[in-house]
């Protein structure tokens, strides 16, 4: 039934390969490379599809698909299988639909660039990883696909090879990301060696780790519960991947590359890796408070944070990027609280409404590329302040982009406002949560919604500020590009409507909610195990409700005050904040506080091992061989006379001595 | 009397070959050469091996000295250079001593065992020296003659393509 | 009455002597004169073994040793006039062509 799993990843992965040797020579043609890519993508989606509908009317929910043995050594048995549970299917979906989605985008976006084939054939592997990632039934398949992913963001964001800023982005987005990666290895090492060594259970698997994560429960490792150390190390792997404090740094940067793959990469998919790690692992999570809370306070903490860069941006990219490290916080408040299900809900709510807001920004950038090259003008095309008015010329992105800004603010009957909303309830009545987390995510909230909206005005409304000899050479972009946008914005307005919350259901009418319901084998065993639940009054839930309404408006209405009504207000705020907004607009120094702390004292170090070690020592002792050889042989050389007689005198004495001593013995 | 023309041979065989390796001309030193050859040829008559002394005086002496004396000629060879004559002579003079201290001792020291085959001096004067040299060669080293039939061939093919005009 | 020894020593002589001119000499035929000398000295204690060891084996084997030095002697010869040719000289100081 379920023994075709290895499909869904396998067709990405022919498509890279076709793309990847075939593209450079033979196929060239633009229309041929996309539509094997999307082709590929979309023949996944399909499968997903397949084995998401069977699964919805099955009643065992979770099946696990082993392709063939990987290793095999000792105790360690490590398949290459697939597990398909609810979770997984619900990934599935999202990343394979909205991965087609924008690989339809980026036919249209990526046309007359110069390593087309490159691009597809990079997308592919990603959407591969991705699925391997998603689908991985043990640690280590997970971990292939969590490299791979890794692997291609790096190669993706270096995409415009010949950007120096590029390739510097890349190359932090992998070293970041390579921090993460081993606090999930050490993670993945101290379970599986207490559950072998002391328990017997030599294993990787998800499905037998959480079928046997109770015998770890009295465990003490490094004076705090194993599952604790345990997961806090695969915490840290989840901060490097998906962007939290204190290792966010790289996504801003990220935005190097070309838009679909931020949409793709560093929006909706991949950095969501990390929200989706804890959900598989969720029954490790729920068994340590303390590392739930650590993650929810990192959450909140970074959700606020980066809220307010977000305030600052002057580049549209960067603003999305900024909420994206903001909404991930937001999940990992989810994750944190104990609302698993919240989580992955708003996990695929942002995954429609923030693609839909980057691919919206590629086809501004498109467009606005388009017209200042056309006029041969030097503008920054993703400066909201070359922006403005863009309405008019831009219909369909406009709404499009402004439907997601509502969706991501929360306004009701949005996607968002249902996910964000849940996720918020939790925080505040859930026997993991608190009310300052909570706080801080109402005020992170409200944030948001100041922001996306003032990158809304700032890029559609007002007067345009685009040089006067480009402002006529900007239209809308070509149906490749807006047919995703509006199935995206179409799935941001809806999306929502799987997961209404109980309380909002009942009063409609006995609306059940259907992703908890779905995603319940998943969670809700390690929730009712733990007392992992939200408690509390119908009325105080519509209360918070109304509050998170009023809120997510209040900012709204600001952003609406400052940017429409006196477009002067925010140049004077500015002017009496400036050194706040400095800050602001610098990103609070952080890059600058890394580069003091980390960077420059590796680099010391590296220049220590170089010209200290390396140089003197290392070089010393390869010279010095050198140099005695050198000596020795000038030495010897005088016995070198090229004269014969001298050698065969050497030859005769040493017959004799041989003589001698065979007579003499 | 047999033993003091062994000695007499001796001195003379010494004394040529004391003329190889002193004498300026080279010319001098081949015709002190060929003065060895004859006195070798006589110590093999002397051990009853009259073919082997027939062979070292038409082949030695013979074709292989006249080959030397011809290269000599055609050279046009004068006497070495006196000054670098003496380079190297004391390590040479000591390596060449102790070549032969050793040899001696090892001569002295060595104990030579008996008669091991069947050619007596007897069967070689009855039967022919030449016959006891055929019949051991063409049956029991039937093969490394014919390999230095082929060595003989080589040699020649090598001198001809070496001693042309253009190499 | 003559030793095997006897022939022996002559030979030691002879091949030392021979060992001599060739560590000394320079010019090449003169060394090549030397080899030959040291090969006859082998060559006599040859006979004078088989002789004492009444075999004939030894004797074959002065034959082979003849026949490598008329060999020898064909190419040696052939060689030194090539060397002339092109150096003008058989001196072995000159073959230097080995040293840098």
């Amino acid at each position: 039934m379920y023994d075709k799993l290895w499909l869904i990843p396998f067709f990405p992965l022919l498509g890279c390969i076709i793309n990847g040797l075939l593209g450079k020579r033979f196929i060239k043609n633009e229309k041929v490379i996309g539509a094997i890519g999307t082709g590929a993508v979309f023949l996944s989606f399909l499968v997903s599809c397949k084995y998401f509908i069977q699964l919805l009317g099955d009643s065992v929910k979770s099946h696990e698909n082993i392709v063939a043995s990987w290793i095999s050594v000792g105790n360690l048995q490590v398949d290459w299988g697939f597990l398909l549970d609810p979770l997984s299917a619900l990934m599935l979906m999202v990343v394979c639909g909205v991965g087609s989605l924008i690989h339809l985008y980026s036919i249209g976006y990526m046309h007359g660039e110069e390593g087309f084939y490159r691009y597809f054939s990079y997308l592919n592997l990603f959407v591969f990883s991705m699925l391997m990632l998603v689908l991985g039934n043990n640690a280590l398949v997970m971990f292939v696909g969590w490299e791979g992913v890794g692997l291609c963001s790096y190669l993706l964001i270096g995409y415009y090879i010949e950007k120096q800023s590029a390739g510097d982005a890349a190359k932090k987005a992998f070293v970041m990301n390579r921090v993460g990666d081993f606090g999930f290895l050490l993670g993945l090492f101290i379970i599986f060696w207490t559950l072998g060594s002391k328990h017997g259970v030599w294993t990787i698997n998800f499905v037998e780790i959480s079928e046997n994560a109770h015998l770890m429960s009295g465990d003490m490792m490094l004076g705090a519960g194993v599952t604790t150390v345990a997961t806090l190390c695969f915490f840290l792997g989840a901060t490097g991947k998906s962007a939290q404090l204190p290792l966010y740094t790289w996504l801003p940067d990220a935005m190097e590359g070309p838009t679909p793959v931020s949409a793709l990469i560093h929006a909706a998919t991949m950095v969501t890796a990390g929200v989706y790690m804890i959900g598989r692992m969720n029954v490790l999570f729920a068994m340590s408070p303390t590392t739930m809370f650590v993650v929810a306070m990192v959450g909140a903490l970074t959700a606020i944070f980066a809220a307010t860069i977000g305030f600052a941006q002057n580049d549209i990219k960067r603003v999305l990027a900024y909420s994206t490290v903001s909404q991930l916080g937001f999940m990992f408040i989810a994750m944190g609280v104990g609302a698993f299900t919240a989580g992955i809900f708003h996990l695929m709510t942002h995954a429609f409404f923030k693609a839909c807001l980057f691919l919206g920004s590629g086809s501004v950038i498109h467009a606005m590329h388009h017209a200042l090259h056309h006029a041969h003008l030097d503008d920054d095309a993703q400066d909201m302040r070359n922006m403005g008015g863009l309405r008019k010329k831009m219909p369909v992105t406009w709404a499009t982009f402004g439907i997601s800004c509502l969706a991501i603010s929360g306004l009701p009957f949005f996607s968002g406002f249902f996910s964000k909303d849940e996720i918020l309830w939790w925080a505040f009545a859930s026997t993991r949560g608190s009310m300052l987390v909570w706080g801080i995510a109402v005020i992170a909230a409200f944030m948001t919604a100041f922001y996306m909206f003032r990158c809304l005005y700032m890029t559609f409304y007002g007067e345009q500020r685009t040089n006067p000899k480009a402002k006529d050479h900007i239209h809308e972009s070509p149906w490749l590009i807006t047919l995703p946008l509006v199935v995206l914005a179409f799935l941001a307005t809806v999306g929502g409507l799987i997961g209404i919350p109980h309380v909002l259901g009942n009063l409609l009418g006995h609306i059940p909610n259907k992703l908890e319901h779905f995603l319940a084998p998943v969670f809700e065993h390690s929730q009712k195990l733990h007392q992992i639940e939200a408690h509390g009054s119908a009325a105080t839930e519509f209360g918070l409700m109304g509050f998170s309404v009023v809120v997510a408006l209040a900012g709204i209405v600001l952003a609406t005050i400052m940017y429409i009504r006196n477009p002067e207000l925010p140049g004077r705020f500015t002017a009496k904040f400036s050194q706040l907004h400095r800050a602001v607009f610098n990103k609070w120094y952080v890059d600058e506080a890394y580069d003091a702390l980390f960077v420059n004292s590796t680099k010391n170090l590296g220049i220590f091992c170089w010209k200290g070690f390396d140089v003197k020592v290392v070089d010393g002792i390869v010279n010095g061989v050198a140099k005695l050889v050198g000596a020795l042989a000038a030495t010897l050389r005088h016995t070198q006379t090229g004269l014969f007689q001298n050698y065969a005198l050497t030859m005769v004495l040493g017959t004799v001595v041989m003589l001698a001593i065979f007579i003499l013995n | 009397m047999e033993i003091i023309f062994f000695y007499l041979v001796a001195l003379v065989a010494v004394v040529s070959g004391f003329l190889v390796i002193r004498c300026q001309s080279p010319v001098n030193s081949a015709l002190g050469l060929v003065n060895t050859f004859f006195c070798l040829a006589i110590f093999y008559v002397m051990l009853h091996a009259p073919f082997m002394a027939a062979v070292q005086v038409m082949v030695y002496a013979g074709a292989i000295m006249v080959l030397i004396l011809f290269v000599i000629m055609l050279l046009n060879l004068g006497t070495e250079a006196r000054k670098r004559y003496t380079h190297g002579i004391v390590w040479s003079s000591l390596a060449s001593l102790l070549v032969l201290f050793n040899v001696i001792y090892f001569i002295k020291r060595g104990r030579v065992t008996g008669a091991e085959g069947d050619i007596t001096t007897f069967m070689v004067e009855s039967v022919g020296h030449t016959e006891l040299i055929g019949k051991a060669m063409f049956t029991e080293f039937l093969l490394p003659f014919e390999i230095a039939s082929v060595l003989l061939l080589v040699a020649i093919v090598g001198a001809v393509v070496l001693a042309k005009k253009q190499v | 009455m003559i030793s095997v020894y006897h022939y022996m020593s002559v030979a030691a002589i002879l091949f030392a002597m021979g060992t001599y001119g060739v560590l000394t000499r320079r010019n090449a035929i003169v060394i090549f004169m030397c080899i030959e000398l040291m090969l006859n000295s082998v060559n006599l204690t040859f006979i004078a073994l088989s002789r004492h060891l009444q075999s004939m084996d030894g004797q074959i084997f002065v034959f082979f040793v003849m026949t490598v030095a008329a060999a020898e002697a064909a190419v040696g010869l052939a060689l030194m006039i090539t060397f002339y040719r092109n150096r003008d000289s058989i001196d072995v100081d000159d073959m230097n062509l080995l040293k840098l």
